[in-house]
């Protein structure tokens, strides 16, 4: 199977990025050289096969661990927004949200 | 006495404790040589005020008889690594001069054990690549021939190690980041069980995949920097294994007399080429006059570790990186109407070519009606891979073979073909998939008399006997001390 | 009982309820979970989702969940899992939201409730209930504000990373007075057992509402989800003004698009949101920052022992241990505090009946009428108890005591026995000052008499109201009977 110049415009749209037409037809080319080599993983049969997640699960449980509900993190509004774009009043501005 | 920069971290250690030597003027000695060979493009950021007074901070340890392992011993890390004290920008524009207000928790871990900082190094934006070409700021060049590239993805670590520009460096490994670029460089490197180091402060590219590890010119440093690096981080990394942090340099002069080296069949197929395969087999002949045994074992996915790595990296990955959406933190487009047109521009203008390209098979494979067919699918297969593995494990100790299928290449020889790239992994990526420790030994010189290294996989938490295996290695050969003319 | 029909329709709902859980942290960082700190105060690293942070479970969200399968009769699954929910939004730090997708904490459960239907004569109760599909753990979003920043908005991520319990319904429901009560029942049972503040103000508990029609038999009509309903009051107003909205489409012979769409309190209207184009593809994957949460049978257990009886179980002991009638003790245990004032009264005074009656009636009707609450009612459960036991002992007659009830209310007294005296409200029950009035009272009416004997039985009424008015109301009306039948006998 191959993606089409459609597909591009939906994914590059999914993930937010601007791409002008020639990068548009080279990532086309590039994706779809990949996806050749992808075919051969398709046609493996994993019927029966549990997916592997976090890796070490292959030999033992890896379950999720908990931590206690204490607040404990300070304010650190001013170096959390050290490197932010556009602050006002310590809020994050953005081009208007329209809901 | 030999010059400061030619000891291993394990002598400097030594001298720093005895007061042979201040670890401000050992600080010294290392940024001068950064500053002399800035055009191999190792150093994405220094700053001589900072490593001064980490240095003197370890000075004065010093002289309180502190006896941390590292104290004063300098070092560099991948930019990859979140830090206060310098920008911390993954190689890419959207995060150019990025403050983090925390370091990353191996960055703590060894600076407690008395590590001073030299700077930020160099790599392959975000982590992917394979050539260090995909840095957003200017390529590494490889100290062995300057026309070739270093490997990636800690392409800087690899050449601020081979050239001497710092004693050892952190790396990370997703699919061979550490191994690949230490075998081209000629170093040793390491990358331990996924979970071993904490993946906090790690900017991530993989979350499955991603893990830590040291990059030295010798077996035993790679294990006094593992020892220090290692160990849960309950309160920070949900992944990090509740495993305690071990000793590693305890067992490195064990005899390996009847050590059960698996040759893995697949790894030696049409696509090694000979100047490797020569320099690979005379190591497993050498490891055989150490009392070693070698074993014919089977990975038969070797190959299917490409595609199925390539859809679970880029997948974990384009949603790693949404984050970075102009909002919150880094570069946001000067120009925009709308939001849409904010992220849009942001994410084009802020992210590279290979970056932009394994969000968009991420974002696909994940996109309505494919997730089971591309996702799901990998990571069954995932599972098959460490199977594999461990029915090999039942015949042997350790599993060793080439890093990477050629030598170095030339810088821009891959050009604009990413998929050549993706198939040099292929002897890297079975190993990550299967989240086991890796590394990568000097054993010889190929084609162009470029280093080749030798992979030694080892099972989940072997670390140990990996380092042990190529520290008998070490001793017995010298590849590791060779270096580039003129560093 | 088959689903009312508005003009032929029959109205299908379902609900999608976030409870804020009451946890001291949020639930992947260490960030507090305060309402209305100053702008990302409260937002950490994790929150801001800054480079190289990850998030580590908080187990009190977890805790909270387990307990609310639990009230609800539910399974709670030994393993479940966290996924990535994909979309780029300035209030969604990470670009994506880390819920429960596949395999969620909590499957199934039941919620059960009394609906009320008619009024006045016709006025009658109906058991429903509502079947859960599931509730799973999700972190909140941040908030945009969009005033005072000229073409541009504000966000704030403090309550970004607040764990929620998204709890969801089948589409059971078949009137807006149905979804109300069923909203009504839930808030009761996260505040009953503390899992939830409740304030729906604050945006602690938000419901959204799935309302579509169809005809009766007929397949399910297109829904539209109406979103983040903050009150009781809006929640019926909109349902009912959706409901009108999609029959009058459909009459004119328009289709239902699927929509969220929103309710705007000062036109009584919906309308439909700015929809992303996108919004379908969420690129849902389990999140490799998080493995799989496992929650031993153990942990549940223990949980079940320490929770708080709920108040099916303690309406039912009410029926039991009090010999309550079901009614009185749903009614009783509408809110913790009744519950517990009854069972104080109850208790103190030996007269579960009486003590339901008095608070049932005379007390709620003034806490319904006032702002105060049970708990800080000026009668409280001991005083009530006295009086009842002055009634049964006969000291003083129901009016008597509904006026010392009033005074003790009013602040006029605080002993129950006090004012009975200072008002003069105990009843006669000393027989020779009673004989001597009932003489008087023969003698002043002897027509009365006559006609009595005549067999007007009016006449008889007549001479007790005559003694009771004489004895200034504190004879024992039936005493009073007694005598004078004897004496005229």
């Amino acid at each position: 199977m191959a993606l089409t110049p459609q597909d591009i415009a939906r994914i590059a749209n999914l993930a937010r990025l601007e791409l002008n037409p020639s990068e548009s037809e080279r990532m086309l080319t590039q994706i779809n050289g990949f996806f050749d080599i992808v075919e051969k993983m398709r046609a493996v049969d994993t019927s029966g096969v549990e997916p592997l997640a976090h890796p070490v699960a292959a030999i033992q449980d890896v379950a999720l661990r908990l931590r206690e509900d204490v607040a404990s993190e300070p304010d650190g509004r001013e170096a959390n927004q050290r490197s932010a774009p556009a602050v006002e009043r310590g809020l994050f501005l953005v081009p208007k949200v329209i809901e | 006495m030999s010059q400061l920069h030619d000891l291993t971290v394990a002598q400097l250690a030594a001298r720093l404790a005895s007061k042979d030597v201040s670890a401000v003027e050992t600080a010294r000695h290392f940024l001068a040589r950064a500053r002399a060979h800035e055009s191999l493009g190792a150093y994405l950021a220094t700053d001589e005020d900072v490593t001064l007074s980490q240095a003197r901070a370890a000075d004065e340890r010093i002289a309180t008889a502190d006896k941390a392992a590292l104290l004063g011993v300098p070092m560099a890390h991948k930019d990859i690594f979140v830090t206060k004290d310098f920008a911390s920008t993954a190689g890419s524009k959207m995060l150019e001069g990025y403050r983090s207000p925390f370091d990353a928790t191996v960055v703590c871990k060894l600076a407690a054990a008395g590590v001073v900082t030299l700077g930020k190094l160099n790599c392959d934006e975000f982590a992917m690549g394979s050539s260090n070409e995909n840095s957003a700021f200017h390529p590494v060049k490889n100290p062995w021939d300057t026309s070739r590239i270093p490997g990636g993805s800690s392409g800087g670590s690899a050449v601020a190690v081979a050239a001497r520009l710092a004693p050892a460096a952190t790396g990370t490994d997703t699919g061979g980041s550490i191994r690949q670029p230490a075998s081209f460089c000629g170093i040793t490197g390491i990358k331990p069980t996924y979970g071993r180091a904490s993946r906090y402060g790690m900017i991530a590219f993989a979350s499955s995949l991603d893990q830590a590890g040291p990059m030295a010119r010798t077996a035993e440093d790679c294990a006094l920097l593992l020892s220090a690096m290692c160990g849960p981080d309950p309160d920070r990394d949900s992944t990090s294994l509740d495993v305690p942090a071990e000793d590693f340099t305890k067992s490195l002069d064990a005899s390996i007399e009847g050590l059960r080296i698996g040759v893995p069949k697949e790894f030696f197929g049409e696509g090694l080429s000979n100047d490797v395969r020569s320099t690979i087999d005379a190591a497993l002949k050498e490891y055989e006059k150490l009392g070693a045994k070698l074993v014919e074992v089977s990975l038969p996915r070797t190959e299917l570790a490409i595609p199925v790595y390539y859809i679970i990296a880029p997948a974990e990955a384009s949603s790693n990186l949404s984050r970075f959406d102009g909002v919150k933190f880094g570069h946001r487009a000067k120009q925009y109407g709308d939001l849409l047109e904010m992220y849009r521009k942001t994410r084009a203008e802020g992210f590279g070519d290979e970056v932009k390209r394994r969000i968009m098979i991420g974002t696909y494979v994940l996109s309505h009606g494919y997730y089971d067919a591309y996702y799901l699918q990998a990571q069954k297969i995932r599972r098959m891979i460490a199977d594999d593995f461990q029915q090999a494990f039942r015949q042997c100790d350790v599993i060793a073979g080439p890093v990477a299928p050629t030598v170095a290449w030339k810088l821009g020889e891959h050009g604009n073909d990413p998929l050549a790239d993706y198939l040099a992994d292929v002897f890297t990526l079975p190993g990550s998939l299967a989240g086991l420790p890796g590394m990568s030994i000097p054993c010889g010189f190929g084609a162009g008399h470029m280093p080749v290294g030798l992979q030694l996989l080892g099972n989940y938490f072997a670390e140990a006997k990996l380092l042990n295996a190529a520290h008998r290695f070490q001793q017995a050969t010298d590849f590791h001390l060779r270096k580039p003319e003129g560093y | 009982m088959t689903a009312k029909l508005i003009q032929g329709y029959e109205v299908v709902i379902g609900f999608e309820t976030h409870a804020q859980l009451s946890t001291q942290s949020k639930i992947f960082s260490r960030a507090p979970t305060a309402f209305g700190a100053e702008p990302n105060t409260q937002a950490c690293p994790v929150d801001l989702a800054l480079p190289g942070t990850l998030p580590v479970m908080n187990k009190g969200a977890v805790e909270r969940a387990i307990e609310f399968g639990l009230a609800v009769n539910a399974t709670i699954a030994p393993r479940s899992i966290f996924a990535r929910k994909n979309y780029f939004y300035p209030d969604l730090p990470k670009g994506y939201q880390i819920s429960q997708y596949e395999i969620p904490v909590v499957q199934g459960g039941v919620v059960e409730f009394y609906l009320e239907t008619g009024k006045g004569a016709d006025a009658a109760r109906e058991k429903k209930s509502v079947r859960l599909v599931r509730a799973h753990l999700e972190e909140d979003a941040g908030k945009s504000l969009h005033e005072d920043f000229v073409g541009q908005s504000g966000i704030d991520l403090n309550r970004a990373g607040t764990p929620l319990l998204e709890i969801v319904t089948e589409p059971d429901m078949r009137s807006s007075d149905e979804a109300v009560a069923y909203a009504k029942e839930l808030h009761k049972i996260v505040t009953w057992i503390g899992i939830c503040d409740g304030n729906m103000q604050e945006g602690s508990f938000r419901c959204d509402a799935n309302v579509s029609v169809r005809k009766p038999g007929g397949p399910l009509g297109t829904r539209r989800e109406i979103k983040n309903l903050n009150s009781f009051k809006f929640m019926q107003q909109a349902i009912d003004f959706e409901i009108r909205w999609q029959i009058e489409e459909i009459e004119d012979g328009r289709a239902i698009q699927q929509a969220t769409v929103l309710f705007d309190p000062d036109t009584g209207e919906t309308r439909a949101m700015r929809t992303k184009e996108d919004a379908a593809d969420y690129r849902y994957f389990p999140d490799p920052d998080l493995p799989p949460l496992v929650v031993a049978p153990e942990w549940v257990e223990r949980v079940r022992s320490e929770m708080a009886e709920l108040p099916r179980v303690m309406a039912a002991r009410f029926v039991r241990d009090y010999g309550l009638p079901e009614y009185d003790a749903t009614t009783l245990t509408q809110s913790k505090a009744m519950a517990a004032y009854f069972e104080e009264a109850a208790k103190a005074s030996g007269q579960p009946k009486l003590a339901s009656n008095w608070i049932m009636g005379e007390l709620s009707r003034r806490i319904n009428a006032g702002e105060i609450t049970i708990d800080r009612a000026p009668v409280g459960p001991d005083k009530l108890a006295t009086l009842i036991g002055r009634i049964n002992d006969g000291t003083i007659s129901n009016n008597a005591a509904r006026q010392v009830f009033d005074a003790l209310w009013g602040g006029e007294g605080t002993e129950v026995d006090a004012i009975i005296d200072a008002q003069g409200l105990r009843q006669m029950n000393d027989a020779g000052a009673l004989e001597k009035i009932i003489d008087e009272v023969i003698a002043a009416n002897p027509d009365n008499v006559a006609q009595f004997k005549a067999g007007k039985d009016k006449a008889f009424n007549a001479l007790v109201g005559q003694a009771m008015k004489a004895s200034k109301g504190k004879a024992n009306p039936a005493q009073v009977n007694e005598l004078l039948k004897k004496k005229l006998g």
